[in-house]
């Protein structure tokens, strides 16, 4: 299945902006750090389409996937 | 232990210093200004009439070598809220107040000639009325021409947004570079210039300094303060990097950011004004990206924006100014909103104030969403000059909501809505409703469970847990703005208990007291429960908690999302 990836901050460096990757069904949000080489730990914010990943950890066809260190601001 | 009352009688021409009044004493910032404007402003009385008072208060640990300690509490009845308002910011002045001992400055009183304009001129154990001829002037000028001779000098000053007492007008702040930070919001600079004050300046001297009941004790808990806000990923590394703009793109994946007047959670244009642009742009074009407001910040979350020939442009160029005057006006050219944001710092008015209303101008038809050149001729030219279109977006979005006949206006109690859309961000609209300053962010930030998963997780689309949220949010800021803490040290004290140990036992070694961190809560509390007396006594109820009624019926996409707070649900806040 085909998902678009969107990183952001520092995560864009050495890697991309945005991406869209195929990959297998079952692929989880999690896979996608490993994938990606991103520490889950250093991952602050995962949305997929706009929502917090921690609603749907696991991806489907044309998932949306937004990576965010930790950050804020106001 | 020798600080007093510093105060100005415009109505008598007369200043003078008192001792601190017993059950002020404990109190510093936020939690001082409010107690002086509920004990001697007339709830009633008319913003900017002789009966209000101005009082600015450092921190109760400004001046101290502690980290992030340096933010100065302005407070008055707002001639945008018409109720009780405190700002705060940073810059060199809370400092300099707190090493001379002066625990709050009152301006009281209105002039009798209304032809002469003064500024306060105060240092350790002297206040002076003094006549001045910078009345016209802008920011940056007044603020040279009053550094002359000592660059360390304190200034507090207004533009011309103020001396025309536009309700959105803020006052400016120096920095340590001379640049400006703002007591942006309410409208207080109006207020400064109803009494014909356009300055307060602070002479320093090297031998002030604040007194510390037990430096060795302070010095090991300043330690580990600072040592927390370094260890946390925000304060220690997100922040300082790519400063506050950051969030464009978080609240916009998020659709929670705020377009085209409320209209949408998602802005097209995000990736040009976004943080990682700016980033970008501030490194190739010789600027800086991390820059303090404030010396003994170790965040320095701020930074210097040049221009595309690398020239300085403006600084403290902060998120809130960016999605106000950008997104939330449909305009992505970032150059455009800096060269804006420089000129609104130089004519003293809110950023966020003034970026709502031309949005709602902008609904209205009076100018294009998108128009850059637009916004720009509107505050160089308008508001600058005094047109009546300036006149009516420097009083604020509902004032141009109510000329122009617009119901999307996005207020509560007269204030503007930040950069969050509540109905896709629940706690921070708890947060807007609720709070006795209007809608502010800042009172209560939310946004830190909702969308930044700092302090645990709460789902910003759903209705649970926010009032509690909230809540705790609102307490704890108000404990925070009486210690004249930078708001973004809460990231370290929400994840870190070491944080808020260190916190109480930096207050505990400076003035030899023994409390607890429940003691602080407690304050917070008491100081928040004393501002909601004062709207009170001012008219305010239960109805003025509430959003305008388009969140209740327009859908905010992407998520299309309604606020559906019922009433009780809101009024519950105040169980505490």
């Amino acid at each position: 299945m085909k998902i678009r990836v969107k990183l952001f901050a520092q995560f864009r460096k050495n890697r991309f902006k945005e991406k869209e990757m195929e990959v297998s069904e079952d692929t989880s949000v999690s896979d996608i750090l490993k994938l990606l080489e991103i520490d889950e730990k250093e991952a602050g914010i995962i949305f997929v389409n706009g929502r917090h990943f921690e609603n749907k950890p696991v991806l489907e066809n044309g998932d949306q996937v937004s990576i965010f260190p930790v950050v804020g601001g106001g | 232990m020798n600080d007093k009352i510093y105060r100005a009688d415009l109505s008598k021409m007369k200043a003078w210093i008192e001792d601190i009044p017993e059950n002020w004493k404990s109190l510093g910032g936020r939690g001082l200004t409010s107690a002086v404007v509920a004990s001697e402003v007339e709830p009633l009385c008319h913003p900017l009439g002789k009966n209000n008072k101005i009082v600015f208060a450092p921190g109760l640990l400004s001046g101290t070598t502690a980290a992030n300690t340096g933010r100065l509490s302005a407070g008055a009845k707002s001639p945008l809220t018409k109720g009780i308002k405190e700002s705060n910011s940073g810059g060199t002045s809370a400092q300099l107040f707190a090493r001379a001992g002066i625990k709050a400055l009152i301006i009281e009183g209105l002039p009798e000639n209304k032809d002469e304009f003064y500024g306060i001129r105060i240092k350790k154990d002297s206040i002076e009325i003094e006549k001045t001829n910078l009345w016209g002037k802008g920011n940056f000028e007044t603020i040279e021409a009053l550094s002359k001779g000592n660059e360390k000098r304190g200034v507090i000053s207004i533009g011309v947004a103020g001396e025309m007492k536009m309700a959105a007008a803020n006052i400016s702040v120096k920095d340590p570079q001379g640049k400006i930070r703002s007591l942006g919001r309410g409208g207080l600079g109006a207020v400064m210039g109803s009494k014909h004050i356009k300055y307060v300046v602070v002479e320093p001297s090297e031998n002030d300094q604040v007194h510390i009941e037990d430096p060795e004790k302070f010095k090991e808990a300043a330690r580990k303060f600072a040592k927390a806000l370094m260890a946390h990923p925000v304060s220690g590394e997100g922040l300082p990097t790519y400063g506050t703009n950051i969030l464009t793109n978080v609240l916009h994946e998020a659709g929670g950011l705020p377009t085209r007047n409320f209209s949408s959670g998602n802005f097209e244009g995000h990736d040009k004004i976004s943080g990682e642009t700016m980033h970008d742009l501030i490194e190739e074009r010789g600027g800086k990206v991390r820059h303090g407001c404030h010396a003994g910040c170790v965040i320095q979350c701020s930074q210097v924006y040049n221009d595309k020939d690398g020239n300085y442009l403006t600084s403290g160029f902060e998120y809130e100014t960016i999605w106000a005057t950008g997104a939330n006006c449909g305009i992505s050219d970032l150059d455009s909103l800096a060269y804006a944001d420089n000129l609104m710092d130089d004519i003293g008015i809110d950023t966020i104030e003034t970026g709502a209303a031309v949005a709602v101008a902008m609904e209205a038809g009076v100018l294009e969403f998108g128009d850059s050149k637009g916004f720009v001729k509107i505050v160089e030219q308008d508001i600058k000059n005094g047109t009546p279109l300036g006149r009516i977006i420097g009083a604020g979005a509902e004032v141009t909501g109510k000329v122009f006949g617009v119901t999307r206006v996005p207020v509560v109690k007269g204030q503007a809505l930040p950069a969050y859309d509540p109905r896709a961000v629940k706690g921070i609209g708890i947060t807007y409703a609720t709070s006795p300053m209007g809608a502010d962010h800042t009172a209560g930030y939310s946004v830190t469970s909702n969308i930044l998963s700092v302090g645990g997780f709460i789902d910003p689309l759903k209705k649970e847990g926010q009032i509690e949220l909230s809540r705790n949010l609102q307490i704890a800021t108000a404990s925070l703005d009486t210690a004249g803490l930078c708001i973004f040290t809460a990231f370290a004290i929400l994840d870190n208990p070491q944080a808020m140990e260190a916190i109480v036992d930096m207050l505990n070694a400076k003035s030899g007291s023994s409390i607890t961190g429940d003691d602080v809560m407690s304050l917070g509390a008491s100081v928040l429960k004393m501002e909601r007396e004062f709207n009170k006594r001012a008219g305010f109820n239960e109805k003025d908690d509430r959003l305008p009624e388009f969140f209740s019926l327009e859908k905010c996409p992407p998520h299309n999302v309604i606020w559906d707070f019922t009433d009780e649900e809101i009024d519950s806040f105040w169980n505490f």
